[in-house]
């Protein structure tokens, strides 16, 4: 065996052990590392596909950044976990739904691949063999698909606006600190010099 | 037993230190691992003593001369004494979490070039890697405080999470600037061109090589990284995880003995590694500053460094003489000052680059 396809059936297997891991283990936390592990697996299958761009772009947004924040959410939450397992039952049709529903889509494309192998590739741009993959990767999404880019893009930042704006509250009588104001202070309007005569006070 | 011979017979029909074969790989590896486990301790002593020399003490001095062998001691002390677990801990995540730590600090190092060539991996993402790498040395704080089950090293891993996560993006934006003027990902290119382009050059003085590194014409940027390179690596003024006045030691108060010294080691690791960044995106890496014959006798590693200790010095005399940063001027500073700010320079930047054809065209579809 050599070694490429031993790291990629290390990689793969370790991904589904670890994705079957986030639901099974009973601590969130515990699910969320498990995540976490997946990603950083599925970076290695992409590293080993010839895609270093995006297996580290992977790792930036993903794991650096989306599970952080994931994890310090629930990380803080107080959840009793066996309360909401008795809830399962409840959910399951519609989860299995959804299960049903992918592993179809995923099905017809496997299928598709293997009943007509020439129709692979064709709804995709052939690739430029002589750049890197980030400098092919640029040319593409800036030219040919510069307004989807944007697009989704402008998407992005709707959405954040919109959880700033949602969650926004301006609480009356909170003291902020504004640090212009701080550092135009002078002496003249900081201080008041006061001659008190003793014995008596202010 | 055949392949165990083989493999023995393999080992030895190449020299020791046989480079550039395959076998070679794994001597490199080690050589490198070990000179920075080494060099860590000696960086760690410096600090102590430099801290120690602003607040006019004498520093460790006890063990071997002038406390040379300070380090030493010290790691095994930590080795020999027994390495309490709390009750409530998550005794795996507990123990995984300074193995993170430490592991993901020596692992960035994999791509960093002290010399022409002398990258243990020369990759075309190598800032990439590097970015990647440093923005997962969050997880070994949170985990850590998460899984102590306790109080205050909980709410320092709550800090760290929004402080790393924060000042990671103006460290993205920072470079992404020098990355515009390189063209390239790749760690020597963007070395090779702080060599070939630049201010003395276009003056005419090439021999003045300093005058061509980044750091002159990116100078916002440059002090943008620095101050994020210490928020990003928890040193003061921004060591609020740790913060001994207020959660006593932040995310570490359970840990001792091997496991502290582990995350203690990964701390130093990745500061070191944030010097050398700096050095590579700044300071031009390992060329010499002044292109004549006393200052190019120095060879290229020794120049390299001595600029990362520069620099480390100045992370060593920002710990002594600043004070620590209240939460959320800490968040302002990264959100509202260094995120614009890096944000417009990126376009800045980039409209100069496309308007005026400057920049480095040598690494174009390397």
């Amino acid at each position: 065996m050599t070694l490429p396809l031993f790291f990629f059936y290390l990689f793969s297997a370790v991904v589904i052990a670890s994705a079957l891991m986030v639901i099974a283990s009973r601590n969130a936390v515990h699910s969320v590392l498990f995540l976490i592990l997946a990603f950083v697996n599925a970076a290695g299958i992409f590293m080993l596909a010839g895609a270093e761009f995006l297996a580290l772009i992977l790792i930036v947004v993903y794991v650096g950044a989306v599970a952080v924040l994931f994890l310090f959410v629930v990380m803080m939450l107080d959840v009793d976990f066996g309360q909401l397992r008795r809830g399962m039952l409840q959910f399951m049709p519609v989860g299995a739904l959804v299960g049903i529903v992918l592993l179809l889509e995923l099905l017809m494309v496997a299928g598709a691949s293997y009943l007509v192998p020439e129709a692979a590739g064709t709804g995709a741009l052939p690739i430029d063999q002589t750049v890197d993959n980030t400098r092919a990767l640029g040319l593409v999404l800036y030219t040919r698909y510069i307004y989807l880019f944007q697009a989704s893009g402008l998407i992005l930042l709707v959405a954040m606006i919109g959880a700033i704006v949602l969650t926004l509250r301006h609480k009356p009588g909170v003291k902020r600190q504004d640090i212009g104001k701080q550092v135009a202070r002078d002496k003249q309007s900081g201080l008041e010099i006061v001659k008190v005569q003793s014995g008596k006070g202010l | 037993m055949d392949w165990f011979v083989n493999a023995l017979d393999y080992l030895l029909g190449v020299p020791v230190l046989g480079l550039g074969t395959e076998v070679g790989f794994v001597w490199k590896a080690l050589l490198l691992l070990v000179t920075l486990l080494v060099f860590t301790a000696y960086v760690l002593l410096a600090d102590r003593k430099i801290w120690a020399a602003v607040q006019i003490r004498r520093g460790p001095n006890v063990v071997g001369a002038f406390g040379l062998l300070q380090s030493f001691a010290d790691l095994l002390k930590f080795v020999l004494k027994e390495p309490v677990i709390p009750a409530g801990a998550d005794k795996a995540v507990f123990l995984l979490a300074p193995l993170v730590t430490v592991l993901l600090a020596l692992s960035a190092w994999a791509v960093v070039p002290v010399a022409e060539g002398w990258a243990l991996a020369d990759i075309n993402v190598g800032i990439l890697y590097i970015f990647a790498i440093s923005s997962l040395a969050v997880y070994g704080v949170i985990m850590g405080g998460w899984a102590s089950n306790s109080k205050y090293p909980f709410l320092g891993a709550l800090r760290s999470a929004a402080q790393m996560v924060s000042y990671e993006v103006s460290i993205g934006f920072v470079i992404i600037t020098v990355l515009l003027c390189v063209g390239s990902l790749n760690l020597t290119h963007i070395v090779i061109a702080q060599q070939e382009m630049g201010l003395a050059h276009a003056l005419g003085v090439p021999w003045l090589a300093f005058l061509n590194w980044f750091w002159l014409p990116l100078f916002p940027m440059f002090v943008i990284f620095f101050i994020s390179a210490l928020a990003e690596t928890n040193r003061p003024p921004f060591d609020l995880p740790e913060a001994e006045s207020e959660l006593v030691a932040g995310f570490m108060v359970e840990y001792g003995s091997t496991p502290y010294m582990m995350f203690m080691l990964g701390e130093y690791v990745s500061i070191i590694l944030m010097c050398a960044l700096t050095t590579l995106l700044f300071l031009g890496g390992w060329s010499a500053p002044i292109n004549l014959p006393p200052f190019t006798w120095i060879p290229d590693p020794v120049w390299f460094v001595l600029k990362l200790s520069l620099v480390f010095f100045m992370f060593a005399m920002v710990k002594a003489f600043v004070p620590r940063y209240r939460y959320d001027q800490l968040m302002r500073l990264g959100w509202k000052v260094f995120l614009p700010v890096s944000l417009a320079m990126v376009v800045i930047v980039a409209a100069v680059l496309q308007f005026t054809g400057w920049g480095w065209h040598g690494g174009m579809g390397a």
